[in-house]
């Protein structure tokens, strides 16, 4: 048995005792397609326009392009490993706090992994953006894609600062009091306060890595929209595939 | 003192320095570390890459 199909659908194969005599297939004209279903819709009209500008094959591709076969490719990933595993680190330590994670064995190990996949993350993001830099990965129409790397960089610096300043030790104590004068000086120091705790922590645990996981999805977005930059000398020689047509012409602009 | 004791977070760093430029031992050990990585994964091959095309 079928499942039930809004289209009406043609049984050449049917017996006549399945198919009254004289029934015939609905004129094509008659076949509700998609558009005309959710025409009206601001659902329907976001599917379409989503599917039509990244569908599931691209969006989740199964083969990629021969230059994508190099360690210089893996940073990118890297860092987004890291990061998924300073969220998961984070969330323990901001449901069992400073208590636990100063003290206990456990505590202490877990406080550790998100402080070194932090340094792994910034290594990591590092070299992506030197790789990034010096194969000039904004060509293709891809500056937004660039843009979006750098700001989820700065924001990031953002975030890993703001964690420094609640670890609640002596060298969050002193970085504060280091950083304040500079923010005071230059007429922030009112709205961004190293020396409140309270303010910190939030913008640490809350406002700030949803900035920069947000940016990093729109990052990844569009990587996966523009596909992965090609390396300059890379496009007549083993560009090869129809998803990166696009990104040859593209090369070829000025 | 322990004796797997290498360095405590909790010491100052040592600063290396020329001229106007000033940089501890630990930051200067992640910058060469991530410009050998960068070096080393343009350098390195790619296991079984070219059969990925």
């Amino acid at each position: 048995m079928t499942p039930a199909s809004p289209i009406p659908a043609v049984q050449p194969d049917s017996t006549p005792g399945e198919s009254p005599a004289g029934v015939r297939p609905p004129p094509a004209t008659e076949v509700p397609d998609d558009r005309e279903e959710n025409a009206g819709t601001w659902t329907g009209g976001l599917r379409r326009a989503w599917t039509a500008k990244l569908p599931p094959d691209k969006l989740l591709p199964e083969r990629q392009p021969a230059y994508v076969a190099s360690w210089i490719y893996i940073f990118g990933v890297a860092t987004l490993a890291a990061f998924l595993v300073i969220i998961a680190t984070g969330l323990v330590l901001a449901f069992t706090g400073p208590a636990w994670y100063h003290t206990s064995s456990l505590g202490l190990f877990t406080n550790s992994m998100h402080f070194w996949s932090v340094q792994l993350f910034f290594v990591f993001m590092v070299v992506h953006l030197w790789g990034k830099f010096w194969m000039a990965a904004w060509r293709g129409r891809r500056v937004m894609t660039w843009i979006t790397g750098v700001v989820a960089f700065l924001a990031s610096i953002g975030t890993a600062f703001t964690g420094y300043l609640v670890q609640t030790n002596f060298d969050s104590q002193w970085i504060s009091f280091e950083a304040k004068d500079g923010l005071n000086a230059v007429g922030i120091g009112a709205f961004f306060n190293v020396a409140d705790l309270g303010q910190m922590l939030l913008l640490h645990a809350c406002l700030l890595p949803l900035v920069v996981g947000v940016i990093a999805v729109w990052h990844l977005l569009l990587v996966r929209l523009r596909g992965v930059v090609p390396p300059i000398d890379a496009v007549d020689k083993e560009v090869s595939t129809a998803s990166l047509a696009d990104d040859s012409v593209s090369e070829a602009r000025p | 003192m322990d004796p797997i004791y290498l360095a405590s977070v909790s010491d100052p760093a040592t600063y290396v320095g020329w001229g106007w430029l000033s940089v501890s031992i630990p930051n200067l050990i992640v910058i060469l570390v991530m410009i050998a990585l960068f070096v080393l994964a343009i350098v390195l091959p790619f296991p079984n890459g070219r059969d990925k095309s």
